[in-house]
């Protein structure tokens, strides 16, 4: 099959154009903006939590089609997951969920919605501690 | 046409089966094996340390290194002595801009560009930082091109040193580089042009701008990577302290004190790049062998095309203005910069996609981002067809 076909299959390109879970939450537990420097791609991630489970997660952003596909298949694979279980995905984990085999150039891309997630959590719990 | 694409190995290798086409030229360009087989040759039968030693092979070294300066300061109509090898465009404008941080007072000024690479603003954030001065930007016009109007008022008696592109890396502009050192003049300021874009495509003579300092990379110009040149004036440069220290660049040392080596040996601390002096050489022979004005000639042919194919696909905006060297940004609507790269790239296209080290310019322009093809003299026609066809892909597979 033809390189640039296997990259932007439909499926991903669905999601790119209507994404899942596309829209802020206001007043939310979680709330955290990710970037990736040289491309560009912006990602900020909401989540309601409640007894340590998203309960509801959103995102917006810009960016390109495997940041912003990444990101509605990665909320859509949350939600309702335990926040110790969405801090321990590897990168691995998140590749294997898209639709894609994203290529070493574009990895980045497509793992910016969980760098923004992780990081997101980590912060929150930090704020629950205090 | 220049048929020069039988010295350049790389250009007939295929990419994902599909044949190389290669419009990344402002990032760097692709080397002839003369270029190549020169630093072969150094590695094979001359290397040694340079200056340092009296035997047969440092004398050899020696001379090719020597040499390197005087034909690069030939290539710019400079004098040798005002030639300094540096690791690339970069830290020649931190050599600058480093002195500058030394020297500047509160009130004084800094003016730069809107379109400036971020290696000839952020040094100059750090001068500013330091020293408390403060940074003026000339401000460009929608076409992407500077206005020497403003640029009259912008530019005062506060003002020490104006740093500028000759050549814009995203727009392809070519900036009055001549006339905006005749104003610096008049207000008693020094004028950097960093020449990353220009020198390797056009001719340029220091002399005939009156800069007082030029900056630029061998890279970008058929030479090796890791070699670049700061151009100053040498009464200017006899006054600025060095920027590295160590050995080669002094004339006597104490455990107490040192003093400097003769221009340009007092900027050039340490062992140098050797065989990248001997690459950049032989790239220059190259260039002078072709022409710079045929080289410039050739690629304003190419662009022309280029930008009416390109004009003709609907969905695509071209940014920057009429008069360019071959730079063209432009974005593909609903279509992100990187995805059109890649798909480019299934198809052995080689572009840029991104903010191309000129964030400040983006958001002014009000993109993310932005394509980037940009050509040099070994580039044809029949690759501008294979690029455009590419780029009709894009747009069956992304639906725009
Ligand atoms: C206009 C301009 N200035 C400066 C640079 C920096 O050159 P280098 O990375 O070789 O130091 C570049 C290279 O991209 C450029 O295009």
């Amino acid at each position: 099959m033809d390189l640039a076909e296997d990259m932007y299959k439909e499926e991903l390109l669905e999601h790119y154009r209507e994404p899942q879970n596309y829209g802020e939450i206001k007043d939310t537990d979680v709330k955290y903006k990710d970037f990736n420097p040289v491309c560009g791609d912006e990602i900020e991630i909401y989540a309601d939590i409640k007894k340590g489970v998203i309960e509801n997660v959103k995102f917006t952003g810009k960016g390109c089609a495997i940041s912003q596909a990444a990101a509605s298949i990665l909320t859509e694979h949350i939600k309702s997951k335990k926040i110790e279980d969405v801090k321990k995905m590897s990168n691995e984990e998140v590749l294997e969920l898209l639709p894609i085999k994203v290529s070493n150039l574009r990895i980045k891309c497509g793992l910016l919605a969980l760098k923004a997630i992780q990081k997101g959590l980590l912060i929150y719990e930090r704020k629950k501690h205090e | 046409m220049i048929d020069a694409r039988k010295d350049f190995p790389i250009l007939s290798r295929k990419v994902h089966g599909k044949k190389l086409v290669y419009l990344d030229n402002a990032a760097t360009a692709q080397k002839p094996k003369q270029v190549i087989e020169a630093i072969k040759n150094y590695y094979e039968n001359y290397n040694s340390n340079v200056h340092r030693a009296v035997h047969q092979l440092s004398a050899e070294a020696t001379d090719a290194y020597d040499e390197a300066h005087e034909k690069t300061a030939n290539f710019i109509n400079a004098e040798e002595e005002e030639v300094i090898f540096t690791k690339n465009t970069t830290e020649s404008i931190n050599i600058i801009a480093n002195h500058f941080a030394r020297t500047l007072r509160k009130n004084d000024e800094i003016v730069l560009t809107q379109m400036e690479h971020h290696s000839n603003i952020v040094p100059w954030l750090n001068t500013a930082k330091i020293t408390g001065a403060k940074i003026k930007y000339a401000e460009i016009n929608k076409d992407g091109e500077l206005d020497l109007e403003q640029i009259k008022k912008l530019i005062t008696n506060k003002t020490k040193i104006v740093a500028l592109a000759h050549v814009s890396n995203v727009l392809g502009t070519i900036n009055p580089v001549k006339e905006i050192a005749k104003v610096a003049h008049d207000k008693g300021a020094l004028v950097l042009i960093d020449g990353a874009q220009s020198v390797p495509h056009m001719p340029v003579d220091v002399k005939e701008l009156d800069c007082d300092f030029l900056a630029f990379s061998a890279h970008k110009m058929l030479g090796p990577t890791g070699i670049g040149v700061l151009y100053g004036k040498k009464e200017l440069l006899e006054n600025i302290e060095p920027f590295n220290f160590g050995g080669d660049m002094i004339k006597e040392v104490t455990f107490e004190n040192a003093s400097w080596n003769d221009l340009p040996w007092k900027f050039e601390a340490g062992t140098p790049n050797m065989a990248g002096a001997v690459g950049l050489s032989a790239a220059i022979d190259y260039l002078k062998k072709i022409g710079m004005e045929k080289i410039r000639e050739h690629e304003l042919e190419l662009t022309k095309y280029a930008i009416k194919k390109l004009s003709s696909i609907e969905g695509v905006e071209i940014y920057g203005p009429k008069q360019r060297v071959g730079v063209i940004s432009f974005n593909l609507k609903n279509v992100h910069p990187h995805d059109v790269s890649s798909i480019l790239d299934s198809e052995g296209v080689a572009v840029r996609g991104g903010h191309h080290c000129a964030m400040p310019l983006m958001k002014l322009l009000g993109i993310q981002g932005s394509v980037r093809a940009s050509f040099y003299f070994y580039n044809t026609k029949e690759e501008i067809d294979v690029f455009v066809k590419a780029l009709a892909k894009v747009k069956k597979i992304m639906g725009a």
